[in-house]
């Protein structure tokens, strides 16, 4: 499973729903491959699992990896939400 | 590293749009030498460019550039706003708490980013962040937080 988080830039925000995704996925007990980057990067990327927020989701419409939203990036049960449906 | 220390944290300023709450926080960063003048123009056209992603939960952003963009060292200054400013957010607007960041490329970046969501990974930090009335409460906050 390949998981990128992106952001706008690459430099800040995306690191840290990187760092919280990482975190939220120990507490799962699964593996995956976790990586961040900038939302022009992503376009070009497959990864199985894209995570960004609202407004970003917005301008990857039609990326074919699936989307996931998060809110609230320092709500590690709203991330923890979003992921478990993906690792049933 | 400079995060949050004193001269880089401002109480309820009276600020009324985005660009004038980027362009406060980040001449925090400016007046204490760690990062250029044009960081903060990079900061508010990533904006423009890239929309409010960076109000990374509610009432919380977190506007920054790239290294390059001018950075001197690795900082993180705090501006409470007198009144939300909307920054165009559909699920986290209004903004109250303004985080600017330098990000730097060293490897305090990752440790800097560290310290901010030891912080703000807790709801009771933010309650506290939002009603606290002077520095000597940040100390006492900081002093608690461990990343």
């Amino acid at each position: 499973m390949k998981i990128l988080c992106v952001c706008g830039l690459g430099q800040g925000t995306s690191l840290i729903l990187r760092m919280n995704v990482d975190t939220v996925l120990r507490q799962m007990g699964v593996q995956a491959d976790v990586e961040n980057t900038d939302v022009s990067s992503a376009s070009s990327e497959r990864p199985d699992l894209i995570i960004t927020s609202n407004e970003l989701a917005e301008s990857l419409a039609g990326h074919p990896s699936t989307i996931v939203i998060v809110n609230n990036y320092f709500d590690l049960n709203e991330i923890k939400e979003a992921l478990e449906s993906h690792f049933s | 590293m400079k995060f949050l220390e004193k001269n880089l944290v401002e109480l309820d300023a009276a600020v009324t749009s985005p660009d004038e709450a980027i362009q406060t926080a980040g001449n925090l960063l400016v007046e204490e030498g760690l990062v250029e003048e044009q960081y903060v123009e990079a900061m508010v056209q990533s904006y423009h460019k890239n929309g409010p992603y960076f109000v990374l939960a509610p009432q919380i952003a977190l506007p920054h550039a790239r290294p390059e963009d001018g950075v001197k060292e690795a900082s993180v200054s705090f501006l409470r706003l007198m009144h939300p400013v909307r920054f165009g957010s559909a699920v986290n607007d209004p903004v109250h708490l303004v985080f600017a960041l330098g990000a730097s490329s060293s490897d305090e970046h990752l440790e800097i980013l560290q310290k901010l969501m030891a912080l703000l990974n807790n709801p009771e930090n933010v309650k506290k962040l939002m009603e606290m009335t002077a520095y000597s409460e940040m100390e006492s906050l900081l002093g608690g937080i461990h990343s």
